[in-house]
């Protein structure tokens, strides 16, 4: 049984390295195409809603999944202009700061729910 | 499906916002009892997969991409309350920290994501698991439908709160975010059972919800050896 117990820190830190290495591997190359919601919006003609609104929440660290600063140049393909893109290190970076966030914050807000071991259980197990 | 700002009306946004947290709170009290020294790093490792796998848009029909929700996948390794909360914790920084879906919006993004894709659908899951034989490829065809499912209704939540701000009606809404969403439900279905079927290889013991009889954790003959 105590083998078990030890078992699930390798099972998670196996898992974790998998989750990270997805976000800082793979991440960069995931398709950028809209997504289901965005091409209705697109297609059924109420995206303008969004774009003409400002948004409610202006101080995100890594806003659109891309570390600022780290941009380079690169052609539009509607427009044809050159614009200032994120660079695909940019978004592995966020892929990887995001994954490692979301464990620590999860893995702190499930220990503080927990309810707490009774006094007189200590020792027991 | 992250809505961003603008999309929603007030009396939307409140209404959804309300419900959210309403069964958000249930699941807090809930997690008090649930959470034991297995699940709490289960819980953590369930939402850092969610984030990274979130962020890895597969490419379908006609320029449109989708991605992993992972309602079903939570639910099934900790259950529907815990696994909604991870949902509700993945939005929540993904909102404030990457700004991917509005703030106005995040009541009803959690609604549809972590209410109807993660609880609701859970005990669709378990009914399909009751009445299917108590057989491991059956219990991960149950939970793959069930993540199919989970995509599909949470889409089909999100065209009616399009419907009732009046951005877009639900004849027109309703079936194009249905019929996107049926196609990308395809890679939740394999993705979530992909990764359970692992898990259930490895340790059988961390699926929550899997309560079958058959191969188990401890091999017959390792019981005999002893």
């Amino acid at each position: 049984m105590e083998a078990r117990k030890k078992g699930i820190y390798l099972f998670i830190l196996a898992g974790f390295l998998v989750s990270a290495a997805l976000a800082l591997l793979v991440s960069p190359w995931a398709s950028s195409a809209p997504d289901g919601l965005e091409k209705v919006a697109e297609e059924k003609g109420f995206i303008e809603k969004a774009e003409e609104t400002e948004p409610a929440w202006d101080s995100a660290p890594i806003p659109d999944y891309a570390v600022p600063g780290l941009t380079e140049k690169a052609v539009d393909e509607e427009s044809g202009e050159v614009v200032e893109e994120p660079t695909k290190l940019a978004t592995a970076l966020a892929g990887l700061v995001g994954t490692a966030a979301v464990f620590l914050i999860a893995w702190g807000l499930a220990l503080v729910l927990k309810k707490r071991d009774r006094k007189g259980a200590v020792g027991v197990s | 499906m992250h809505i961003p700002d603008g999309f929603l009306n007030a009396g939307v946004s409140v209404a959804t916002g309300a419900a959210a947290a309403g069964v958000v709170g249930y699941g807090l009290y809930r997690a008090r009892e649930e959470l034991d020294e297995k699940s709490v790093p289960l819980l953590a490792l369930g939402a850092a997969f969610i984030f990274a796998a979130q962020m890895l848009n597969f490419p379908v029909a006609g320029g449109t991409s989708g991605h992993f929700l992972g309602g079903m996948l939570a639910a099934v390794l900790l259950g529907p309350w815990l696994g909604g909360l991870v949902l509700t914790l993945v939005l929540l920084v993904q909102c404030l920290g990457f700004a991917d879906g509005g703030l106005t919006a995040l009541g009803a993004n959690v609604f549809n994501m972590a209410v109807i894709g993660t609880v609701a659908t859970y005990f669709l899951f378990r009914g399909l698991k009751a009445v299917l034989p108590r057989r491991r490829p059956y219990f991960l065809a149950a939970a793959g439908l069930g993540a199919w499912l989970s995509v599909v209704l949470a889409s089909g939540a999100c065209a009616v709160e399009l419907a009732l701000s009046g951005t877009s009606p639900l004849s027109v809404a309703l079936p194009a975010m249905l019929g996107i969403h049926a196609v990308i439900g395809v890679g939740e279905a394999v993705i979530t059972a992909l990764v359970l079927s692992v898990v259930l290889a490895v340790r059988p013991d961390l699926v929550r919800t899997y309560d079958l009889p058959g191969p188990s954790a401890v091999p017959v003959d390792s019981e005999v050896s002893r």
